[in-house]
């Protein structure tokens, strides 16, 4: 409302934490001119709960409960993440089979949180069918990791050394049947939502990234790839038993939103060949390296160890001064790089694009404020 | 002009496309349950909060209470009280989590040197007060005795030997 004789001011608007459209509490200022964005600033720090302080003061074992809360939907990267560092500390070796379950159940985790962000994402942007057909898949996948892990989100699974549960037959059949299943189920995805006109529309073209801004901003997981860098640390710094898989990392061209969306559809296929793979290649043998210690001493001295979530690198920095407990635990997470780039997209966007460029990040807020 | 007619031809006919999905999962099962009146069963490795395996051949616990449980639970909310019943045997007086507390890691069921511990299959655990959450480990596992129809467990008594240290049951801090 101006009066006369009052100067015309920006409007800020206050989108979240409390936005139906925005993840978690995640609280975006943005100063708007009329329906443009003119800047954005993520305004982070509502779900902090100092993970990295609590490693401090509690020893090797007890943190990783931890380790399922810090990025939820992708938990059993955050595990392997933290397992491997550990183990690179101590010098435990991991036998083969563990190595094994570990990327099968890590793979199975990731497709279920690229079908909770299709689903979500959608959502975002106001289709709500393809909603329900993601979570009747991730369902699916649920199931399977709640008979090993015992949980069905949070996972605590992993230990120093292996893991503690075997997969049986029945969880083997149940994968090789969500398998069949899933690659069925791709079809309709695309016929439901790629081909869609009203996605395509939102999606095309908006919220592009270059290759140089990826560089700069050190986004890492399907942004880097939606803009066509084929960066995926599985390959580019092969960990676990991955260089025994035959698998492509997708990438995009375009490094809109709908490369972004491609490349995490294509990502699923590409995990479901792993995990094919990985069923068929399966060892015998012990999933429990022989010899853990009780009580997990390593000497002093400091590893990183980086592993490729759903989202991107997460790295996990340990200090040790040969105590029980870590010295300091660094946790790198994707989103956070991932999220630093907004201001500069969303600059000249309508609100309405904001929120699919918000949702293309992919941004779990609790990783970020750890 | 044509490529705009066309555009609303090929959008108008993939919204058409969409829609025969939506169609074929409309004739196809249900797939969700009805919760109050129809139950999943829960799979066998379901983590409900911890508890005692009833050992069917001695018809009673396994604990010796030994704390390893509560040293390492990460959140410090296992209290074992022990009592020794003969020189050798030390037994639990009491066996109380705070359930409310637990993240469900396992590390005590791994930790256990008799395996003394498993996780329950109960999942309605919400309750109206944190004193809701408090499980009594001990209690349940008289009442689990009752039903199956075995001797139930006394609690023993805490007697305390001369000159013995004053038990240990606050393990926290
Ligand atoms: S439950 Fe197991 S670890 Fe805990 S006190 Fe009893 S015997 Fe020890
Ligand atoms: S499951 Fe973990 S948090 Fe829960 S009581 Fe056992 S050790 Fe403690």
């Amino acid at each position: 409302m101006h009066e006369p004789g009052q100067e015309e001011k920006t409007y800020v608007l206050n989108f979240g934490p409390q936005h139906p459209s925005t993840h978690g509490v995640l609280r975006v200022e943005l100063q708007m001119e009329g329906e443009f964005i003119t800047k954005a600033a993520p305004d982070i720090g509502y779900g902090h709960r100092g993970h990295e302080h609590m490693a401090e003061n509690r020893n090797y074992q007890q943190f990783l409960p931890n380790m399922g809360r810090v990025d939820y939907l992708h938990a059993l990267a955050y595990n392997q993440g933290y397992c491997m560092a550990v183990e690179k500390l101590t010098g435990l070796e991991v036998p083969e089979r563990a190595e094994f379950i570990r990327v099968i159940t890590a793979e199975l985790n990731r497709i279920a949180s690229h079908l909770l962000w299709v689903g979500a994402y959608l959502l975002d942007l106001g289709a709500f069918t393809p909603f329900l057909y993601c979570f009747d898949d991730r369902e699916n996948i649920l199931d399977l990791l709640d008979r090993v892990t015992g949980s069905r989100l949070t996972y605590c699974y992993y230990r120093f050394g292996g893991v503690p549960k075997d997969i049986d037959d029945e969880f083997m059949a149940g994968c090789r049947a969500f398998i069949t299943r899933l690659r069925g189920r791709f079809k309709d995805y695309d016929d439901l939502v790629t081909k869609n006109i009203i996605f395509i529309k939102r999606t095309r073209d908006i919220g592009v990234i270059s290759k140089e801004q990826c560089v700069r901003y050190g986004l890492t997981g399907p942004m880097v790839r939606g803009s066509g860098i084929p960066y995926d640390i599985r390959k580019s710094e092969p960990y676990s038993v991955y260089p025994r898989f035959d698998f492509e990392i997708p990438i995009g061209e375009r490094g809109d939103i709908m490369d972004r969306y491609l490349v995490r559809i294509r990502e699923m296929a590409q995990s479901l060949r792993i995990i094919e793979q990985a069923l068929d290649k399966l060892p015998d043998g012990p999933i429990m390296a022989e010899k853990v210690p009780k009580r997990i001493k390593p000497a002093a001295g400091e590893v990183y160890q980086a592993v490729e979530t759903a989202r991107g690198e997460f790295g996990c920095y340990i200090v040790s001064e040969g105590d029980i407990k870590p010295y300091r635990i660094k946790l790198r997470v994707p989103s956070f790089g991932n999220l630093s780039i907004l201001p500069e997209i969303a600059v000249d966007t309508l609100v309405a694009d904001l929120v699919a460029i918000l949702g293309s990040i992919d941004v779990v807020v609790p990783e970020i404020d750890r | 002009m044509v490529t705009y007619f066309k555009e609303i031809l090929t959008g108008f006919y993939s919204l058409l496309a969409g829609m025969a999905v939506t169609i074929k999962y409309f004739v196809k099962p249900i797939v969700t349950v009805q919760y109050p009146r129809q139950k999943l069963s829960m799979s066998p490795a379901y983590r409900g909060h911890t508890e005692f395996v009833l050992d069917l051949e001695t018809g009673t616990h396994r604990c010796i209470a030994c704390e390893m449980c509560a040293r390492i639970c990460p959140s410090q909310l296992i209290t074992v009280e022990g009592v020794k019943i003969d020189p050798k045997k030390k037994v639990p007086r009491k066996y109380v989590i705070e359930y409310q507390y637990c993240s469900l890691c396992g590390l005590c069921v791994e930790s256990c040197p008799t395996k003394a511990l498993k996780f329950s299959e109960e999942y309605r655990l919400a309750g109206f007060s944190r004193e809701d959450c408090v499980v009594d480990l001990l209690a349940r596992l008289q009442a689990q005795q009752q039903r199956a129809g075995l001797a139930v467990t006394p609690r023993p008594e805490a007697r305390r030997e001369e000159g013995e240290a004053k038990p240990e049951g606050e393990v926290k801090g």
